[in-house]
Order: structure tokens, then sequence, then C-alpha cells
């Protein structure tokens, strides 16, 4: 009798469920935030040790799936002994700090961060940055009438996204998501200088003609709006958009094996924008142009 | 059992990442994240393909080999790491079979023999042996540039050979990973869609499996392996296989040889087809029963290529008359005389965890807290094996070692000749799927319709210029197709896509040539000859 093939039967399972290889565990570094004792990992920003103990600490280049650019400047902290605020989103922690999340000196910069902002963009589809303006009591209006602006109309030159660069507040996470964090794609840089700089394919070509895959991974991390699906533009233009009737639900995406998360964000019965949760292990909140697009053939079938 | 051995997170800290006919730059872009995460920790990426694909773009050498020489390349890598001393005796010793008759199979396999059969130099060649066998951690990863040959299975073993000769199998970081090109390729496997499988890779033809699942379904399950798909269209064409009841699959579309396809589909005295559209197939179709989505009009699981159980839910209400799978399935056992009841989908996978013990402790509830689990996860309390075969790391082994199968180099059947020299290669663009059933209902700005890609050097050689119209004609068919020059084209190398079946019927091209285990059909190699029209 010839041996049985060795698919025949499931073979036993390992006699110790495989894992990982263990790393060792970081030190634990001791600082005061406000007052309070706190205990972190090494290597943590002075950012998640304040929200580890509750610190609503704002930020608005920052975000988890990507890696931190100082560039907004909002969530500075004072650290006893530094001459100049720090960035909480990228110091790390050093054993002994004493830091200061909410003095007057750190109140009144973040304030001018966010009037400067809030006068010279159109903040209306930005509402972290309204929270915190109206927490720091921005007065954006006290520049007067005449406060310089990045106003420039809306540019619609694809079938699937905008881009508003009137509601552009400089953050960069579009061109990280772009870029090395996520895309590596590099279709849009910074370009110019000053109050001149903006985002911008190259030599500010329509999209068409760029480096871009429409992967829309920078939609995704945009804080303001400015870049924006074309369903959720064009309901809005029309006044329909009500995100108070949009329901959420997670599912995977029906395209290549690779297991996506989709979050489909339905209105009346129709998918009206896609997204993926920024903690998944497979997206990291990153997708892919019919992942993120792809899924008019659903409810209406395209018609 | 059948699967990607290792988990994404692993390609990110891994040393050497061999992506083995796969575009997975376009083909699956997440996954190519994961592979680019890796590349910026430091890890060497080679690619193998005919094409100088994106991802190749971003590998450390590209081995542009010709169209189906797969074996001959894969065993000289073999023959070299043996020759230098470099395979991993620890582990063919303790936990494999076979290594002497590999060894004796690949001698023949010398750099300068795979130099010359499959183009690639021979200093190439030896580059990715020896980075391969020392790295520490190293995995290949493959798609259907393996796949869909006449000896696909072959392929596929030539390169488990190598993951054997080097112990890269079976540990944190080395693995051997299949890349599915479906949603629920993966999930359809393991739930028994093959032709020798019942639920969670139990064989049908062992007596023990089908005693448990027959005590569970009060029904007599025949004791022998069914037909895969091309062994359906062989039945169909021997008369023996006359009802056909298809869901979810365009085959009159996209079966190679579209001619024979379409017509054993009209030949068939009943064709019932359940889609969400009215494809191709479903106008052939006696009875259309059209459906609900998957992944968004009702509830279920669906399984990745890191073998990834993960929830599918309904967000949407399905349009007009379409229901959903399963009360289609139930409603028509009904007619057939079983009552299945009208079980929810979360009863249904109740009864899989019951029956199949890779999937025993997934609960839905679990797999709502952990955000998928991956098979094996045998109870409650199991976090699901993050890579496969880690016992072949015990010593003793317990349970059967791994084999070496030996495999030679057998190149395309549809042979280049005077008359038909090009060969016409096919496979996806990043933005449509397929068929195009699904993807053609969005508005891609990065959509052309379908080109034959040809070299430059090509285009003049044949006398067509990029845009020009040209005949396409191969043994079995021809087309008319617009030409587009891509550079990542070698001379005598062309590319179509099957995405635009309406417009230029890429299959009418193809040859159904298929491997006798696995059944795929060699879409990866078409002899075709072009003139300008």
């Amino acid at each position: 009798m010839s041996a049985e093939p060795i698919w025949f039967r499931l073979p036993p399972p390992p006699t110790e469920v495989p894992r990982a290889p263990e790393r060792p565990a970081p030190r634990a570094v001791e600082l005061t935030i406000d007052g309070a004792s706190v205990a972190v990992p090494e290597g943590a920003t002075l950012l998640e040790a304040c929200r580890s103990i509750g610190i609503d600490t704002p930020t608005l280049c920052y975000l988890e799936n990507l890696t931190p650019v100082n560039v907004c400047r909002v969530c500075v902290v004072e650290v006893e002994g530094l001459r100049t605020l720090v960035p909480a989103c990228s110091r790390t922690v050093e054993p002994g700090m004493v830091v200061q999340t909410d003095s007057e000196r750190v109140r009144h910069s973040r304030r001018m961060v966010l009037e400067f902002l809030a006068s010279s963009v159109d903040v209306s589809t930005a509402p972290d940055l309204r929270r915190y303006a109206e927490r720091y009591g921005a007065e954006p209006g006290r520049y007067g009438p005449t406060a310089a602006t990045v106003a420039q109309p809306v540019k619609v030159d694809n079938e699937l996204y905008v881009r508003d660069y009137a509601k552009c507040i400089l953050c960069y996470r579009c061109v990280e998501a772009c870029g090395t964090d996520a895309q590596n794609t590099f279709a849009i840089a910074v370009a110019g200088r000053g109050f001149e700089a903006r985002i911008s394919t190259e030599f500010a070509v329509p999209l068409p003609d760029s480096a871009c895959v429409y992967c829309g991974n920078c939609i995704g991390v945009c804080p303001t709006g400015a870049l924006m699906f074309r369903s959720e533009h064009e309901m809005r233009a029309a006044g329909t958009w009500d995100e108070a009737r949009q329901a959420r639900t997670d599912t995977i995406c029906p395209y290549c094996g690779v297991g996506c998360t989709l979050t489909l964000h339905v209105q009346d019965g129709e998918i009206v924008k896609v997204t993926s949760p920024l903690d998944h292990e497979v997206t990291a909140g990153h997708l892919c142009i019919k992942g993120r697009f792809g899924w008019a053939f659903v409810g209406k079938r395209g018609e | 059992m059948g699967g990607g051995t290792s988990s994404y997170g692993e390609v990110e800290e891994t040393d050497v990442i061999l992506l083995w006919g796969s575009n997975a730059r376009e083909t699956h872009p997440i996954f190519f994240h994961h592979v680019l995460r890796g590349v910026h920790n430091g890890a060497r990426l080679y690619v193998v393909d005919p094409r100088r694909t994106g991802s190749a773009e971003w590998a450390d050498a590209w081995l542009g080999l010709d169209v189906g020489s797969d074996i001959a390349l894969a065993n000289a890598i073999g023959r070299e790491i043996i020759v230098a001393g470099l395979t991993c005796e620890a582990f063919t010793r303790n936990a494999t079979d076979g290594f002497e008759a590999y060894r004796t199979a690949v001698e023949p396999y010398t750099l300068e023999y795979a130099e010359r059969e499959t183009g690639v130099p021979a200093e190439a060649i030896r580059t990715v042996a020896h980075a391969y066998a020392r790295a520490d951690r190293a995995m290949i990863c493959w798609t259907l540039g393996i796949t869909e040959h006449h000896n696909a299975v072959d392929n596929v073993l030539a390169l488990v050979n190598l993951s054997l000769l080097t112990g890269h199998v079976g540990r944190y970081g080395s693995g051997l990973n299949p890349l599915r090109g479906q949603n629920n390729v993966q999930g359809g496997g393991d739930m028994g869609a093959l032709p020798d499988r019942l639920p969670g890779f139990q064989h049908v033809e062992n007596d023990e499996v089908r005693a448990k699942f027959e005590t569970a379904w009060g029904v007599t399950i025949p004791p022998k392996r069914g037909w895969h798909l091309t062994g359906m269209f062989e039945a169909m064409e021997r008369g023996e296989l006359t009802a056909l009841h298809v869901v979810g699959e365009n085959p009159a579309q996209s079966e190679a040889d579209q001619h024979r396809a379409v017509r054993l589909l009209e030949g068939l005295e009943t064709l019932v087809v359940q889609d969400l559209f009215l494809t191709k197939t479903a106008e052939l179709a006696d009875v259309v029963l059209p459906s609900a989505a998957g992944w968004a009009e009702s509830e279920g699981t669906v399984t990745s290529s890191e073998r990834r159980v993960q929830r599918v839910r309904r967000a949407l209400d399905p349009p007009g008359e379409a229901r959903d799978d399963l009360a289609i399935i139930c409603d028509l056992a009904r007619r057939l005389g079983h009552d299945l009841g009208s079980p929810s989908a979360e009863e249904v996978w109740e009864e899989v965890r019951s029956l199949s013990p890779v999937h025993a402790g997934m609960s839905y509830r679990r797999l709502e807290e952990l955000g998928g689990i991956r098979w094996p996860c045998y109870d409650d309390d199991h976090p699901g094996e993050l890579f496969l075969h880690s016992r072949l790391w015990e010593e003793p082994v317990r349970g059967p070692r791994a084999p070496f199968v030996p495999v030679e180099h057998d190149p395309p059947v549809d042979r280049l000749d005077d008359e038909f020299p090009i060969r016409l290669t096919t496979g996806r663009r990043l933005d449509s799927f397929n068929t195009g059933v699904q993807t053609a209902r969005y508005r891609s700005p990065l959509r052309r319709g379908e080109t034959l890609d040809l070299s430059p050097e090509d285009g003049e050689r044949y006398g067509v210029a990029d845009g020009e119209r040209v005949r396409v004609r191969s043994r079995r068919g021809e087309v008319l197709a617009p030409v587009r020059y891509d550079r990542s084209l070698r001379p005598g190398l062309a590319f179509m896509t099957l995405h635009f079946g309406d417009q230029v019927a890429t299959n009418l091209l193809t040859i159904d040539a298929t491997d006798p285990k696995s059944g795929t059909a060699e879409f990866k190699a078409t002899a075709i000859h072009i003139e300008k029209v």
C-alpha cells in the first residue's frame, strides 16, 4: 500500500502557537505633565504621554499613521528649561521633563496659530480646527477684511475627487500619504515659499497629466476638506450632504485578495464616501483606486 | 492546508522579498504598501517578471525572464544554492523528504543553461540565489504569473522547493505567499469550493472525514472528487455535464479560448446564472437569479491572502428583486426537496465552526473584537496562527515531513514560430478588475480601454505606430485592437488585459491548455501574429 499523500489529512498543530519574536520591553520614562507624574515607555512622544493621561492636546498636521512633520505648531507645549516651545507630536519624552500644556504662553501660541489659519483659509469644512479655535479664543476677524487669504477657485479636473486649496492649511499630510508614508507615488509636493507655499503637482499640471494614481489616500488624511470625494463636493454644493443621516458600516473590499477593510458611508441608501480605519493592520487607513472609488456597481448597480 | 504562510506584517520585517510573477504594485496595491515598508526598512526586493512592471521599478534587481521559463530559473537558483553550500541542512535533514532526488533533478540546471532558457543573465540568477539563501528571513510571493500556465502546480512546487532548501518557511519573516486575486478566492477554497475538499481542507476521499459530515448533514456524500472548472468544460464537451449553475462568475468572457467556452455553454440543456448583473454568461442562461452583492448587501465572512477571516456586512438594500445568495440557495434546495430552513449567515458559520477544526475558534464575536482571525484557530482561546508550518522546526517533527517534489522545465504549449512570432501575455491594470463587470461602472481617470501593448522596437519592426489599429491573430481566433507603445516590454513580448471583453475579446486569442492538477489555463502565454489594418 502506498503512503498517504501529505494533504490527505490535516497536519498536527505546532506544540506552541507561532508568534512574532519577543522584542525587549522599552524602559519606562517618568516625567511631569501639568503637575501630574506620568510614566510612559522610552521613545514615546510628549503627545502620547499627554493622551495617556487624558489631556486633549490639539493637533492638525499630526496623524497616527503618518510620520510627524512638525509644521502646524498647534500642539506646542512648554518644557521647563527649554527656550522655545516644542511640538508635542514629535518630541520624545526624557526622564524628569517638566511639561506645561495649558500655560498662558502655550495658550497664546496656539491661539495665534489658529487665528492665522482661520483668517487666511476657508475653514468651513474643518471641524477640528474650528473647535480648537473656539477653545483658545481665536479671533480671526481682528485682522480686518483686507487680511490676505489663499482664496482661489476649486480645482475640478477629474471624475473622482476635487482639490479646493482655498481650504488648505499646508499640513503636509497629503504629501506624506502620497509619499513614503503610504502610497510612494510622489505626485504632489509643497511648492513655493512663505505665503506663496502651496500643494502642487509637478509643474502644477492637472491631476490627469500628473503621476497621480487616484488612490485617494490624500483625501483620507486631509483634515480640512480641501481634498474631497467629488460625490461629497457635489452633494454639499446641492445642499444634500447630511452627516447626521449617514450610517457607517465596516466591510471588506470586493476586489483583490488583500482583504482591506472599507468603511462605507451611506446616506439615503447610497454609498457617498469610502474610508478605512487608521488603526487597521492591513490598510493603516490607506486604500487603492478600486477600494476607495470602485463601488458604483452596488446599490443601483451603476445605473 | 493551502494558503499564504506569512502575515502581511512580516513582509515589513523580512530581509529578502522575491516577488515572482506578480505585479503587486498594480494588482495588490495595499499589500505592496507592506512590501514598500519592508524595502524602506532595508529589505532587498527581487522581481521576477517578463515585464518591467511598476513593481520591478522598486526592485534591487529585475529578472526579466521569458514567459513560461520559471522552472528553469527556479531550478537553477536551487542548484546554485546547493553547489555554493548554502543549503540549510538542519532543516532539510530534520523536516523534509526527497532532498537527494531534488539535488539530482536540478543538477542539469546550470547557470549557463538557465541563462539560455530564461534570458536572465547568469550573474543575476547567482545574485538572487545567494541573497535568498543567505538571508536570515526571506519570503517568496507570487501571483498568476506562476499559476496561469499549463504547468501551474509544477511552477508552485519549484518555488516551494527553494523554501525547503533554505529553511525559509515556518519562521517569522520567512514564508511562501500566493497573493489571491479575488477577495474571497482563499475563503471559497477553504469552504470546500474545490473538487476534492469539504470545508476546512478535509479530503472528500477520506472515510473518517466523510462520515463526520454525513452524520452532521444526514446525507450520503459521493466518495470521489468532482470536477474543477476546466474539467467541467471537458465534461460538457463529452456530453456528461448538461446542467450548470453559475454563481458570480462570467465564464463566457473569462475562460480561455472563448469561442469554445461559449459554444459549450450554449450547448447545455440547462444554464442557471446567479449574478449581480446580466453578464454575457447570464445572457446565455435559461434562468437568471438576480443576487445581492456579497460584500455590501449581505452578511458573512471572506478570507484574505494572509488567511485572515473577516466579516462583510450589509450596508445597502439590494435593488429590485435581487436577493441574498444564501436565501436563493435555501429556496432552491427546498424546491429540490431538501429543507435547509432559513439560516442566517452567522448560523451557517456556526455549522462551519462545528465541522472545520481550523475555524473552530472563530465566533462572530471574536472576529469582531480581533478585526479578523487567521486560520488555523482551533478553539475560543486560540489567537490564530501568525505564520504556518512552525511545526517543521520542532525536533523531531511531528506529523509528515515536507516533501521536495522535483519538477522539470516545460515551455508554454502555444509555441512561437514564423507565423506566430510574438509572445502575448495577459494581466490586470490598476483601476480595473477581471472582465470589467464591476469596474466598468465607475469612472476612472486612468482608463484608456483595451490596447495591444507592444515594445517600441516591435512597433517599428512590424510597421505600426503608437495608436494605430492592428489585427491580432492567434491559432484560435483574432481581434482588432489599437497598439500602445510600452517601454516596460521587451521586443517579442506583448500585453493585453481581459477587462474590456465587449470591445476587445482577448480570450478569443488565449489557449485553454490547462494544468492537469489545478485546471488553470495558460492565459499567460499565447503565440500571436500582428498586422496593421
